[in-house]
């Protein structure tokens, strides 16, 4: 039977946290299949990566050269044609993070492999392939069928696989990289760090976060001022800083911040997945969302189905009350 | 600099109410307002805004039904020179594949130094037509893009990572990008400038043109469904202020102040 792989994603020397859940996924796929997995490492070095993965898979197949060390879409196509080519895997898994992104699409177009992208769940189907996915701003979720063929790709959304234990004997395997130099027409140049602002959300305890719900900038500063009285910072979900309306630093969410406050008060953000990773850790949630059926409420411990104009005020005197008399 | 950009009409549903219609398999959409795809509209932005740099022509693109043309109208408004409607109802159930095929039919006999498509379309949230559209014409790309500089025949272009860091490429043209949300600040268009665009004209590309059975799908829609809930929050309902007080008990209950 045709095994099912798996993609180790790195990066700046450190295995990604979606690398362990793609391992998770593809051990229950490979379970279901009555066959074998695979690991496939692409670095330099690579010797941590590959130890730090051990006993997760059946089988690690290493290539090392220092065309691997940072992550380049054009390079990792090349070598996973390469290995795809050779070894035909049944289903091949990549992570829905901003590497797979760039490179899932363009391997399956180019090799004709039916692929589907930010996949909450995967099963077999018979011969065919099912996947689960989110779509309508998370709204629903759909059941999407690939077509029928002797290699699926697949990238996996983060957060859908919780990483277990496991110990397997797993042989390592070396090759040769097919590809030895960054292409010119796309090299990578280097990583370049987010802009440290004046207040490090990542290290409050309280948390008020702002989304689209705030309509627009000239209600920032009543926001900000409930954030501070109660003893807080403010953040907010990615459509206010695309707005311009808060700097990046203050963006909670899977490209901005995580955050693990004691307290985080969601005021007019709907909970879009990349939001909802960046504050799931969070001890108490609590959403402000007119829609009740906003996703926000799904990850929140209480909900409050208002305006949150209206809220804002009378949780801002309620919070201070409490405050005095615990002061 | 010719430059293409990809635009796609999409239901707004962030913050509406979505129901499954009878077939299972879309949605009721008579009370939802349509619109650009938000990073499109980022997407076209960056376009415009290359174009008036280096100047040259900007075609906008988009698979859809005739409310599309809309949508493609006001791209001609906002500052494209043509507007390309592929139409959807000549290719039965698109996937990202099939998508990213028709726009490559039409693409390939225009003249394109850069191609700029959103990263992910809101409605059935793929984001994969960019990157399989570069590879289908033989470029190279860049997704996830938050800035891009010119500098003589080499693009810088930023990629947006994981925890707010930025992953730099230096690209030669022509390529692709997939821009993400908030690399620019959109225009909107004027009243005239509508009115203008509404007498352009917008040239329809069908099954007369391409050739459907040339055209193949990756895969198929089974059903929508309500997404399964877990542990739903605890609704605290009442007037505003016995709700005050629930979450006033409820933060001094658990010492969260």
């Amino acid at each position: 039977m045709a095994e099912i792989f798996a993609l180790v994603e790195h990066r700046q020397g450190a295995v990604r946290d979606i690398t362990y859940e793609l391992l998770t996924c593809g051990r229950k796929l490979a379970t279901a299949q009555n066959t074998k997995l695979t690991a496939l490492v692409f670095a330099s070095p690579a010797d941590k990566i590959v130890e730090s993965i051990q006993e997760r898979a059946d089988r690690i197949i290493v290539m090392e050269h220092g065309v691997f060390e940072n992550f380049n879409a054009e390079i990792y196509q090349l070598a996973l044609r390469d290995i795809l080519e050779k070894e035909k895997p049944h289903v091949t898994l990549i992570g829905h993070t901003a590497f797979g992104y760039d490179l899932c699409p363009a391997l399956g177009a180019e090799m004709g492999i039916p692929f589907a992208t930010d996949c909450l769940d995967i099963e077999f189907t018979g011969s065919r392939l099912r996947v689960t996915r989110s779509v309508y701003d998370g709204k629903l979720d759909a059941h999407v069928l690939l077509k029928e063929h002797t290699s699926y790709l697949v990238t996996l959304r983060s957060g859908c696989f919780t990483p277990e234990e496991v110990s397997l004997a797993t042989e390592v395997v070396k090759q040769e990289s097919p590809v030895t130099e960054q292409p010119e027409y796309r090299k990578f140049v280097d990583y370049i760090e987010a802009a440290v602002g004046e207040v490090d959300i990542t290290k409050a305890d309280i948390i008020v976060s702002v989304g689209r719900g705030i309509k627009e900038q000239a209600n920032l500063p009543v926001m900000e001022e409930f954030a501070t009285a109660i003893g807080g910072v403010l953040s907010c979900s990615r459509p206010v800083v695309d707005a311009g309306w808060l700097p990046k630093d203050r963006q909670v969410g899977s490209s901005g911040k995580t955050v693990k406050p004691k307290l985080y008060i969601a005021l007019g953000i709907s909970g879009a997945f990349q939001h909802i990773v960046g504050m799931k850790g969070a001890d108490t949630i609590i959403a402000v969302n007119k829609d009740p059926n906003a996703p926000i409420f799904n990850e929140a411990d209480y909900g409050i189905v208002e305006d949150l104009f209206k809220v804002v005020p009378v949780l801002k005197e309620k919070i201070l009350d409490a405050k005095k008399l615990k002061g | 600099m010719d430059i293409i950009a990809c635009i796609k009409r999409v239901p707004q549903t962030a913050e509406a109410d979505v129901k499954i219609d009878s077939s299972g398999k879309d949605i009721v959409k008579d009370r939802l307002q349509f619109d650009m795809n938000e990073s499109d509209t980022y997407a076209l932005e960056e376009a415009i805004l290359l174009k008036e740099k280096f100047s040259g022509s900007l075609t906008v693109i988009s698979v859809g039904t005739f409310d599309a043309e809309d949508t493609l109208r006001i791209a001609l408004a906002k500052g494209a020179d043509n507007a390309i409607r592929i139409k959807a109802e000549d290719f039965g159930e698109l996937d990202g594949y099939k998508t990213a095929q028709l726009l490559k039919a039409v693409i390939k006999d225009l003249k394109h130094d850069a191609i700029f498509t959103g990263c992910i379309a809101t409605d059935d949230y793929y984001s994969q037509v960019g990157v399989t559209l570069a590879e289908l014409l033989g470029m190279p790309h860049a997704s996830l893009v938050t800035k891009i500089e010119i500098d003589g025949n080499t693009v810088h272009a930023y990629r947006e990572l994981e925890g707010g860091l930025l992953e730099h490429l230096a690209m030669s043209l022509p390529a692709l990008f997939t821009i993400q949300t908030g690399i620019n600040e959109p225009r909107y268009a004027s009243l005239i400038a509508i009115r203008r665009a509404a007498k352009k004209e917008i040239k329809v590309i069908g099954k007369e043109e391409i050739n459907a059975e040339d055209i193949v799908s990756f895969s198929s829609l089974e059903k929508l469904f309500t997404p399964p809930v877990g542990e739903r929050a605890e609704i605290l309902s009442g007037t505003l202020d016995e709700i005050g007080t629930r979450v006033q008990g409820i933060v001094k209950e658990k010492g969260l102040l």
